[in-house]
């Protein structure tokens, strides 16, 4: 017995979910581009059904042999996108589509994300011991950064910041040392706090604190805090360069009344829609938010807000749970794995899904800025999906390679 | 930590979907319901019968819900093709629409079932169009009620912000002028509410059942002393193209009729006057929004001459049979002036009843002289010449009437003026200009026991009440001089042989015309039932109106069986025409309500 039972049934179980849930978000008063989408969705989860399969059946070995041409590939592709790609979908403003004779075939972003997971996988499984100074984290920040970079200039800082949840993730399954990858993120908190000078300034006291305990390498230490300073020093120049969108959004996060019919509209609607759910929702498609449209992209990102209308907090909880029971499946997939690539891999997708749930769904609920990425299994959207349909086959391969190496029994 | 970051997410989904759900749910409900306001029927006006004055029948308004201002002026287009729509309405109704942006602007408040039907079919190009059954003001009764009744309005931002109608709301119809202003509050009812469906765009989704209505509370009907049979007996009888005012009332104080002229069509303000017909009613010269009853003063006249009479009984300076020292000869020298009587040849010595029943004014110039000019001044004041008579219409303007000699004064300096002024007081003219209604209720005084209260049309508003100081005695005979007047007087050209009628004619100087005429009648004059005033502006005498007041008489007391057996009208020449004075300035005729400053004089 080696296929994963329960991470197919809850696969199942959510693409089901969002079917449904796509279903829901075409059905309005006011007829919408999502009125018919359900039954393309639902073609596109029968090709990803086909796609899980075919992969299913694809050594990791391969995919490890193949990683740097998956990867060159991509960047490849993510360059020429930054070229002639144009923007489509709920993403009409930025460069985030390859478009091949007038159809837009899919976003180069969501593949490179896999293609990030396969890279790291490689390097980091075929060092003996985890890294240990943040110069042996060079190469894997390169390896994140290059796509980051890339998908941040067409510009997507949604997606951009998935590159970051996976390089955390597998750094962390490396065993790379907390304080570590603390020190590697504190550059980007400082750049956060530098917008308050109080705050940034307390920061930067902790820091010293902080390094001085940890006692790394004395020039590390000095880098971090030099960088950690720059930081601070260049955040409001960066913040005067990001896109007037891109500043909205992050300025309506704080505050969504700032600008109640532009800016924040989707944040109050969402909330609205969702907050109006109560414990069991106004009924499947029966949504008020949604039928009279008030819920701006209710097919696409913001189709959890549907959910919580419709379904309620019960109806909520119910979609955690299936992502939290996904999560844990992937995870014991990723712990019982019997070599350092496959279990670095399936534990970088699972980075990647749950970078995209938490955003997504944070977001939603107001919780996080407004980035247009998709929801797992829910967002209407062909490339995404067959992404999430490929990790699906990969984690099912890596459980049935490690079938017998005391998997079955834990 | 995948599980703490899932424990945040599902504390964050708890916290907006269960403790601040209520919040959540009315703003969802904010989003796509738009109220509607529902009018309230405005109660009946009734007559003292139970006969319709002004009353509510069903209508359709047309109003268009819009996103923004550009889409409600494309949707104004729109339906400027199906419907006729003023010119100036697009603008009207963009302002409608700035004041309640979440609400159908209204643009057709009362639309035609024509009109309704053929917007009904083109409903698909016009999505923002709500229409609903809207109740509509009629008056039967039309131009004949105009001044009693008044007219309803659309309530404007500076009424709802100076809260003149507490209550009211943008598009609420309000009461303007008469009974429809001064019981706005019970006739106008609470309108109520019923809400649409919109979408994100403000287009209409659904129309019923979006969520429950507030029913409107319908107005509270209003019963009046109306005799509406009267008050169309007087506009039908009034001679066509003749300004003035008439007036019925009991001589309890109950007003039967109240009629001006000239008069607007009230149900011309349904539906919202337009601006071309409002500018016309206001730049009419005979301005027909004003009531020649309550808003015009006219210098009082012979009938003020029973004023100085009964000043003069109540001081037992005389009584009926005193004759005064000189005889009427066409005049009198005072001072070095001549002051004429109005008939040339003279009266020759008149004792009081027949000084009154000939109007003379050489009687009264001496009458007056006796009483002397301060105790003209307190007695008048007393009997309420310096008062509105109370008439339950917000209206009425305040009569002029000097409270004392600081008056004369101020107006010509200390030593610039003699008792030549007492002389001008004694016959009705001078500085004394009274409103039709307040004359009105001295002569309901003198028909009812020397004491009167307010004359009202509901209620009686809040006024003293005055009393003559007569005797009984003194009242029966000045009873027996006012039918002098018509039975061998200055009136007796009315006199009727089924009918004792008592009364006053009377021609106030007017300086920018011919001169205006006043009667002022009771019957039957044994034991009064009614008290009929009227005046009519540029008549040239008293005996032209006092015709018209009889045959009022007649039918309020006789009742409509007997229209049209009235004695034949002989017109007896000359007629107390006033005289002309010389020296005091006159005082304007038509008074416009504030336009003159009011005497201020404590």
């Amino acid at each position: 017995m080696g296929l994963d039972r329960p991470l197919i049934l809850v696969s199942l179980l959510l693409t089901g979910f969002g079917l449904l849930a796509v279903y829901s978000a075409g059905q309005t008063d006011v007829p919408t581009v999502a009125a018919g989408l359900w039954v393309r969705q639902l073609v596109w989860a029968g090709i990803g059904v086909v796609l899980a399969i075919a992969v299913f059946r694809i050594s990791p070995r391969l995919l490890e042999w193949s990683a740097p041409a998956v990867y060159g590939l991509s960047i490849l592709i993510l360059v020429i996108t930054l070229v002639v790609g144009r923007g489509a979908g709920t993403a009409a403003s930025s460069k985030s589509w390859i478009v091949i004779g007038g159809h837009a075939v899919g976003q180069p972003s969501e593949l490179a994300k896999v293609a990030v997971a396969l890279m790291l996988a490689r390097y980091l499984s075929t060092r003996r011991d985890a890294p240990m100074s943040l110069r042996e984290l060079m190469v894997p920040c390169l390896i994140a950064g290059v796509p980051f970079l890339l998908v941040l200039k067409q510009p997507d800082l949604g997606s951009s910041l998935v590159f970051v949840g996976i390089l955390f993730a597998m750094l962390f399954w490396a065993s790379v040392r907390l304080p570590l990858l603390f020190l590697l993120a504190s550059p980007g908190v400082s750049l956060l706090l530098a917008f308050s000078p109080r705050i940034w300034g307390l920061y930067m006291v902790g820091l010293f604190v902080l390094l001085a305990i940890w006692r790394l390498y004395i020039y590390e230490s000095i880098a971090v805090y030099l960088l950690n300073s720059v930081m601070g020093a260049i955040a409001l120049p960066v913040w005067r360069r990001l896109a007037p969108y891109q500043q909205n959004r992050l300025l309506t996060f704080l505050n969504p009344e700032v600008d109640p019919q532009k800016a924040g509209y989707h944040a109050i609607q969402s909330k609205v829609a969702i907050g109006s759910g109560g414990w069991l929702g106004n009924g499947f498609l029966q949504g008020p938010q949604k039928r009279l449209a008030f819920l701006p992209a209710q097919h696409t990102d913001f189709i959890f807000s549907v959910v919580g209308e419709e379904l309620g907090f019960l109806g909520v909880l119910l979609a955690l749970i299936l992502f939290l029971v996904l999560f844990l499946a992937l995870l014991r997939i990723a712990r019982r794995a019997t070599e350092s690539f496959s279990s670095l891999l399936v534990f970088g997708l699972l980075g990647l899904l749950f970078t995209h749930v938490f955003e997504n769904v944070g977001m939603t609920v107001n919780l996080l800025p407004i980035t247009g990425i998709p929801l797992p299994f829910f967002s209407y959207g062909g490339s995404f999906l067959l992404i999430t349909a490929l990790i699906i086959g990969l984690a099912l391969r890596v459980a049935w390679d490690s079938r017998l190496s005391g998997y079955i029994e834990m | 930590m995948v599980i703490a970051a899932f424990g945040l997410l599902a504390a964050a989904f708890f916290r907006t979907q269960i403790l601040q759900h209520e919040r959540f749910r009315l703003r969802a409900a904010y989003n796509r319901l738009r109220p509607v306001p529902r009018a309230a029927a405005r109660g009946t006006i009734f007559d003292r019968t139970g006969q319709v004055i002004a009353e509510t029948v069903p209508g359709f308004s047309v109003a268009l819900l819009a996103a923004n201002e550009d889409s409600l002026r494309r949707a104004l287009v729109e339906l400027g093709r199906l419907v006729p729509l003023d010119s100036g309405l697009a603008d009207v109704v963009v302002e409608r629409f700035r004041l309640a942006r979440y609400q159908p602007a209204l643009v057709v408040s009362s639309a035609s079932f024509e009109q309704v039907s053929r917007l009904e079919e083109h409903r698909v190009e016009l999505p923002g169009l709500v229409i609903q059954s809207e109740p509509r003001r009629v008056y039967p009764a039309g131009k004949a009620v105009a001044h009693l009744v008044g007219y309803v309005g659309e309530v404007t931002q500076s009424d709802i912000d100076e809260e003149r109608y507490p209550g009211s709301r943008p598009g609420t119809l309000v009461g303007r002028a008469g009974l429809e202003e001064e019981y706005d509050d019970s006739l106008r009812g609470v309108p109520g509410i019923r809400y649409i469906e919109v979408d994100a765009r403000g287009r209409l989704v659904r129309e019923e059942g979006a969520a429950p209505p507030l029913p409107p509370i319908p107005g509270r009907p209003l019963v009046t002393t109306i005799d509406l049979p009267l008050q169309r007996y007087i506009d039908s009888i009034w001679p066509a193209g003749v300004r003035g005012a008439m007036v019925a009332m009991t001589p309890a104080g109950e007003i039967r009729a109240f009629y001006s002229t000239p008069a607007y069509d009230p149900n011309m303000f349904i539906g919202g006057i337009s601006v071309e017909q409002w500018q016309a009613l206001n730049r009419d010269p005979a301005l027909p929004l004003l009531d020649r009853a309550l808003q015009v003063r006219y210098p009082p006249a012979s009938p003020f001459k029973l004023a100085i009479a009964s000043m003069a009984l109540r001081r037992g300076i005389v009584d009926f049979g005193s004759h005064m020292p000189e005889p009427c000869r066409g005049g009198i020298q005072f001072g070095n002036r001549y002051f004429r009587c109005w008939k040339q040849g003279g009266h020759g010595s008149l004792d009081l009843t027949s000084a009154i029943a000939q109007s003379c004014d050489v009687y009264f110039y001496q009458l007056g002289l006796r009483l002397g000019l301060s105790a003209i001044l307190q007695d008048g004041v007393l009997m309420g010449f310096r008062d509105k008579s109370g008439l339950d219409l917000g209206s009425e303007v305040n009569p002029i009437f000097p409270s004392s000699t600081a008056y004369y004064d101020r107006v010509y300096g200390p030593r610039n003026w003699s008792s030549a002024v007492t002389l001008n007081l004694a016959i009705g003219q001078g500085e004394n200009t009274q409103t039709l209604i307040n004359m009105m209720r001295f002569y309901q005084a003198l028909a009812d026991g020397g004491t009167s209260t307010a004359p009202y049309l509901v209620r009686p508003g809040e006024s003293r009440a005055r009393d003559l100081g007569l005797t009984p005695a003194q009242l029966a005979g000045i009873r027996r001089a006012l039918v002098a007047v018509v039975e061998r007087g200055t009136a007796a050209s009315i006199r009727q042989a089924d009918l004792t009628v008592g009364g006053k004619t009377g021609t106030a100087q007017n300086p920018h015309g011919a001169d205006h005429g006043w009667f002022i009648g009771f019957a039957p004059a044994e034991d009064p039932q009614i008290v009929i005033g009227g005046i009519m502006e540029f008549a040239k005498h008293g005996t032209v109106v006092a015709p018209y007041v009889v045959r009022a008489l007649r039918r309020y007391v006789l009742g409509p069986e007997n229209e049209g057996k009235e004695a034949p009208i002989r017109v007896v020449a000359p007629e107390d025409s006033a005289p002309r004075s010389a020296g005091t300035p006159a005082v304007p005729d038509t008074v416009l309500p504030d336009t003159v400053p009011p005497d201020s004089v404590p």
